[in-house]
């Protein structure tokens, strides 16, 4: 049979894509799939088949992993609401023709910028139990009282991370809201003011439904963004104390490294990334939902 | 601009990408190398454009490779920050008295480190000389196993233990796998002790002094250092720092007095299972952090310190005690070089059995076994822990030599260390190891404690717990 030489063409361009996608995502995948059916340290040359065993441990008996989800979802609600709801106020703030407009862009934009092992260092100075700045504010302003280790206490070390999270993450929110709003015709809001509608109406009936995507462009990248939390509870808690913030990458991180359990963290992983893979689909058809 | 032109179109814009064939690519390309290449190259095929861009390719990922005429040196490993600069002092003057050359490559911090050696353990890419981090004997068990660790058992018992005897037996002992252990690993020697080092209590003689305190003395008792905690707070000072958001610094710690209290055989029949953490000498452990939490000793919010941060503390004379371990005098010469501290042993509880402390071999390296430079490897730490270049690491780096004759005349803060290498134990001196999720829970459960969120028995309660939940879950 004669190959025709036009119709492999595409094939072969694609090819060096493919070989790359192949080696450094599928393949690790399946790798990571197989490891997670196995009992393995992650250095011996005896791996042990044990079937679904660390998926059922992951799903059935590891309170702690249970419990790490339930933090993630904690702070990922927090920056679903009040990150990106400050987000869309800046976004709508800056877009009015403001003086200097442009510093608040740059200003806005520089947290997400910074190293999350930095960010994680300034603020444990901040919240500094001994000598830190919120607590000596706290202090001046004559509310000694609320002063605490804000990092140790297991009643503050989660929203303290949170409010980290956040700060660090806002202006990814802002950078895509504000690019959400200048998309919308300025003719909308002068047809409606015309009309008598006021700038709440206008909020609503206008800057919203047409802004929809975008929000849940927007909220799709925080809930992934957030569940996968990592480097600033590294650099702050490291999940403690006891398990106060323990979220699900340091329990794998942990399983892997702290106790040679790769198999088990494989399985972990992989629980986790289904979790987020559910997620993803469901913001899919909303988004198809509400897209005109 | 002179780089590649955008492809041609033949029906406009909004199919370009769609009609970019290799036709199109061919005339980029000889636009791009001139008319005429463009003219000479005219019959230029498909598969010669194809063999273009493979050859682009190829050359690209060809020139990744080093290509260097010098011999390939010996490459060593390590995350030893502090001791870089003296390592390649070190390799120069090798160099220059053998010839063999030897690179060392540092890969910081030890996480990073632990996860590049794991993945070159995966596709046989150790370097000649390596460290395996971490304090479990499993660990080292399970490389020796794949085949990645050389046995040093023979080289050590030539010339009558020759190479043997110049190191502190506890620094090698955390090397050693005994007869009967385990992992069924053949016993012997699979690690080189660089530096040796131990955790113990820095104390801050000015500060001692104004709490009432001999500063040359420092608390002799467990009740003794507790009390001070009262006396600390109320002249506005910190009474115990310590890296306590890193758990093993809470093992350590935790680990002396469960051996000073117990002993050795005890700790390792608990790990056996036949002894249950809701003993009463573990509650008295437990009881130990609780207490410290009530004195006021305790740095505020020490279960978010990271060893870092509790060393500045101590530096900057925030801190009357730091628990940490030898490399803190380097550490604190280079933070605060006129701060005035001596060392103790952590307060004994019982006098009816000896304080231990926490230390042993400060960082080891083996020698990779699958490497054909092996034997070269054995001769290059043969050579670094000799005397004379142990002696320019210890000028160097502030530690502790693994060679004991390099260890007379150290400075005084390093003396009282090394008097006490004898009474250190370390986790890889049980001949069993209890499970990674209970040692977890167990540190994380100290944290609890010392937050308040529990008590001893509840921790000691869950512990037990947890042990039978991971048995029942053991595939054997």
């Amino acid at each position: 049979m004669r190959v025709n030489g036009q119709a492999i063409q595409p094939y072969l361009f694609l090819l060096p894509a493919l070989v790359l996608f192949a080696t450094f995502s599928v393949f690790p995948f399946y790798l990571m799939m197989e490891t997670s059916l196995f009992q393995w340290d992650g250095v011996s040359p005896i791996r042990q088949f044990v079937g679904l065993h660390n998926y059922a441990q992951a799903i059935l008996h590891d309170p702690v992993f249970h419990q790490s989800f339930i933090h993630g979802s904690w702070v990922t609600l927090l920056a679903l609401t009040f990150q990106n709801a400050l987000a869309l106020l800046l976004a709508i703030a800056v877009n009015r023709n403001l003086p200097g407009r442009g510093i608040y862009r740059t200003i806005f934009f520089l947290p997400p910028i910074l190293s999350e092992i930095v960010v994680g260092l300034i603020w444990f100075w901040i919240y500094d139990g001994n000598f830190g700045i919120l607590n000596e504010s706290l202090t001046r302003l004559g509310l000694a009282s609320w002063a605490r280790s804000w990092l140790a206490d297991p009643h503050t070390a989660l929203n303290a991370i949170a409010v980290i999270h956040m700060w660090k993450g806002f202006g990814w929110g802002f950078v895509i809201f504000l690019a959400g709003l200048q998309t919308i015709p300025d003719e909308l809001y002068e047809a409606a003011r015309v009309d008598g509608a006021g700038s709440w109406y206008r909020f609503w009936h206008i800057t919203i439904p047409l802004l929809s995507p975008v929000v849940i462009l927007v909220s799709i990248l925080t809930i992934l963004g957030t569940m996968q939390i990592f480097a600033l509870i590294i650099a702050t808690t490291g999940g403690g104390p006891g398990y106060h913030t323990e979220v699900p990458i340091t329990r794998i991180f942990a399983s892997m490294l702290g106790s040679s359990r790769f198999g088990y963290a494989c399985a972990q992983g992989i629980v986790f990334g289904l979790i987020l893979l559910v997620f993803s689909l469901l913001q899919l058809r909303l988004q198809k939902r509400t897209t005109p | 601009m002179t780089g590649l032109p955008v492809a041609h179109s033949k029906n406009g814009g909004g199919s370009r990408l769609n009609k970019f064939s290799i036709a199109d690519l061919r005339l980029s390309i000889e636009k791009w190398l001139g008319p005429s290449i463009g003219n000479r190259q005219s019959a230029i095929g498909n598969t010669g454009v194809l063999a273009v861009v493979f050859f682009i390719i190829s050359s690209g990922l060809s020139g990744c490779a080093p290509q260097s005429s010098e011999p390939t040196p010996l490459r060593v490993w390590h995350s030893l920050t502090d001791r870089e600069g003296a390592f390649h002092q070190l390799a120069s003057r090798y160099q220059k008295e053998t010839g063999i050359a030897v690179r060392f490559e540092l890969y910081a911090p030890t996480d990073i480190y632990e996860q590049k050696v794991r993945s070159a353990a995966q596709i046989d890419g150790l370097p000649e000389i390596y460290s395996v981090m971490s304090g479990e004997m499993r660990e080292l068990a399970s490389f020796i196993q794949a085949g990645h660790v050389l046995s040093l058992e023979e080289t050590m018992s030539r010339n009558s233990d020759a190479w043997r005897s110049i190191f502190f037996p506890r620094a090698l002992a955390v090397n050693t796998l005994r007869p009967g252990n385990p992992f069924n690993v053949p016993p012997g020697v699979y690690g080189v002790p660089l530096d040796v080092m131990n955790v113990q209590i820095f104390y801050n003689k000015k500060l001692l002094a104004a709490l009432g305190v001999d500063p040359l003395k420092g608390p002799a008792t467990w009740a003794e250092f507790i009390a001070l905690g009262k006396s600390a707070k109320q002249q506005g000072l910190i009474g115990l720092v310590s890296g306590w958001a890193e758990l093993w610094m809470i093992d350590c710690f935790a680990s002396n007095y469960a051996i000073h209290l117990m002993g050795m055989d005890k700790v390792e029949a608990t790990y056996q299972g036949e002894v249950l953490y809701t003993d009463s000498d573990w509650l008295k452990i437990f009881s130990l952090f609780a207490q410290l939490r009530d004195s006021g000793l305790l740095a505020e919010g020490i279960v978010s310190l990271g060893n870092k941060q509790a060393e500045q503390l101590f530096a900057n004379e925030r801190a009357v005690f730091a628990f940490n371990g030898t490399w803190g005098v380097n550490v604190y010469k280079g933070m605060n070089p006129d701060l005035d501290y001596g060392v103790m042993m952590p307060p004994p509880f019982i006098h009816s059995r000896p304080m231990v402390t926490w230390g042993g071999a400060g960082a080891s390296f083996v020698v990779n076994a699958k490497a054909p430079r092996r034997e070269e490897a054995v001769a290059f730490l043969q050579w670094l822990t000799a005397e004379p270049q142990q002696r320019q690491l210890t000028e160097a780096t502030q530690n502790i030599p693994a060679n004991r004759l390099a260890a007379s005349g150290l400075p005084e803060k390093l003396a009282a260390f090394a008097d006490d290498m004898d009474a250190t134990v370390h986790p890889r001196l049980f001949s069993v190891q209890e499970g990674p999720t209970v040692i977890e829970a167990f540190d994380k459960g100290i944290q609890s404690i010392l937050i308040g969120e529990a008590t001893p028995e509840e921790i000691a309660q869950h512990l037990e717990q947890l042990k039978r939940r991971e048995a029942s879950l053991h595939i054997p």
